[in-house]
């Protein structure tokens, strides 16, 4: 299965969930077997309508765009924040054996803490503004790319090394052209990863308390009992996150060119 | 002739990283000199220390004992007037074959304008002139030694030390790039210092052949200069009579050595 096809067949599973979720939610159109009232389905699940009503209306009304904005803010800022931090640090631990040895214990309690737990920490530190999400954020995506680095700057042949350094590479030259290259290589194989978690810090920092942004949306919508808006920030924060790995992939393709991808013959 | 590396009674144990009671003497005492313009070969059974003497002479091991002197002066540090062509892969992958031809001009700090036309250059001269931009994934086993080859030499390396750089190839392609390298060695005449496990090759292509002893405590146990006439063909020089008399001649010493390897090989496995 390809091309149209395939997408038929996956416009099809769409539909087709689409139609089980109006039917078992539309009140009075099938007899009820599990609530005690025709309006509870809709209460609990949404209506399908109702939900694509609500996110037409943000759209028409431009409102929705103000927080998808500081969401997208927030998911940068916090990938940038943490892949530079982890970056730095992992290529100085992974350069320099004994701060490793000593800060390892450390850095495995760390990254074993469910952050998360962190939110209202950083929220009394930072406010409620965009930053204490983006602090969320930082911590998820510093230790991915700090592993990833770690892992690249270890994992570079010693051969490379010597070969480096027979071309007339020195320390920072070495630093440069080997290990910061190599380093790269497994952050952008982990960049999926990465992106997404400074999203899931973003959101998550929202929901737990703020004044902007999808994830407040949903949570104000859920002290309300609106159902159909909270589908409808799901939705939009769904399609939000696919449109980001795009990208990502749209990225990768371009700046890992030189890496094989499996069973791939040369056009020529 | 000057000598452009020399070496002088070069001792290296290695100490085990588990157990620093565990050492092993790779080579012992080893005395030889490589000439200016001179082509030496050493050859040996394997683990007998070869990479043990040129990473010596590149000046990234140190040796236990003795010392090596390049042209004269004593080496301190990395060898910078040598070219080391590794025998492992050793290109650098996120770079394309010209990225890689021109690393060593770019880490040396020259100016990324004329490096890049002599990486072209150099690419034309080991017949890589339409694929500088391949990476490594997108090149064949030989023409990732071609580009290895390249980058080592667009250094112009006063001495170039060449781990069994062949060894991975196909015969045909194998006994073309041998040519290649002896015509690009002969218009400069570079000291070389050559390692490989393959007595042919070393005949055909030097001017000297080194037999080791095998390890532990390597050593050179035979000296055998190589007078046939220059320029050769790697392929056609094989059915000269010298050649094979010389190549009889080498293999009686060697052929003890590559069985006593070999046993030792065996009874570490068993």
């Amino acid at each position: 299965m390809r091309g149209i096809r395939l997408r038929v067949a996956q416009l099809a599973v769409f539909v087709g969930l689409l139609l089980f979720w109006f039917f078992m939610t539309e009140p009075g159109l099938i007899p009820t077997f599990y609530f005690s009232n025709p309006d509870k389905a809709a209460f609990f699940f949404g209506q399908p309508l109702k939900v694509f009503e609500v996110i037409m209306d943000w759209i028409i009304s431009g409102s929705i765009y103000k927080h998808l904005v500081i969401t997208l803010f927030e998911t940068l800022m916090a990938f940038v924040i943490g892949t530079l931090s982890g970056l730095a640090i992992g290529l100085w631990l992974a350069l320099s054996p004994g701060a490793a040895a000593i800060l390892d214990p450390y850095i495995k309690a760390l990254n074993s803490m469910p952050r998360v737990i962190l939110a209202p920490i950083f929220a009394v530190w930072f406010g409620l503004g965009v930053w204490s999400k983006v602090a969320l954020g930082v911590t998820l995506v510093f230790f991915i790319v700090f592993f990833n680095v770690y892992q690249g700057v270890r994992e570079v042949s010693p051969t490379l090394l010597a070969n480096a350094r027979m071309l007339g590479a020195e320390r920072s030259g070495l630093l440069r052209f080997v290990y910061l290259p190599s380093a790269m290589s497994w952050v952008f194989s982990s960049l999926h990863t990465s992106v997404g978690l400074a999203f899931v810090g973003a959101v998550v920092g929202e929901y737990l308390g703020s004044a902007a942004g999808v994830g407040y949306l949903i949570l104000q919508a859920e002290g309300t009992f609106d159902i159909n808006t909270v589908f409808a920030g799901i939705l939009v924060l769904t399609l939000f996150a696919l449109a980001l790995d795009g990208a990502v992939t749209l990225f990768e393709k371009h700046f890992m060119r030189w890496q094989p991808r499996s069973s791939e013959t040369e056009k020529l | 002739m000057s000598a452009a590396a020399e070496f002088k009674g070069v001792s290296c144990t290695f100490v085990s990283r588990d157990d620093p009671g565990q050492r092993y003497t790779a080579v012992h005492d080893v005395s030889f000199r490589v000439d200016v313009g001179e082509f030496v070969s050493v050859v040996g059974p394997t683990g007998c220390g070869k990479s043990t003497l040129l990473n010596v002479a590149a000046g990234l091991l140190e040796p236990s004992s003795g010392a090596i002197t390049i042209f004269g002066s004593p080496l301190i540090g990395i060898n910078r007037r040598a070219g080391y062509m590794f025998q492992a892969e050793a290109l650098l992958p996120w770079r394309t074959a010209r990225e890689n031809v021109l690393a060593g001009l770019e880490f040396r700090g020259f100016p990324l304008k004329g490096a890049g036309d002599l990486a072209d250059e150099w690419l034309r001269r080991v017949g890589l002139g339409g694929f500088g931009d391949r990476y490594l994934h997108q090149m064949s086993g030989g023409m990732r030694k071609r580009t290895s080859m390249a980058q080592t030499l667009i250094l112009d390396p006063d001495i170039i030390l060449m781990d069994e750089p062949f060894s991975a190839l196909d015969i045909q392609t194998r006994q073309l790039m041998e040519n290649e390298l002896l015509s690009l060695w002969q218009a400069k005449q570079k000291a070389v210092l050559f390692i490989t496990h393959d007595l042919d090759e070393a005949i055909a292509m030097s001017d000297r052949v080194l037999v080791m002893s095998a390890g532990p405590e390597s050593h050179p146990i035979g000296e055998f200069v190589v007078d046939l006439p220059r320029p050769r063909d790697v392929a056609e020089i094989r059915t000269d009579p010298r050649f094979i008399r010389l190549h009889s001649d080498i293999w009686a010493v060697l052929r003890e050595e590559v069985l006593k390897g070999y046993a030792q090989q065996m009874s570490a496995v068993a």
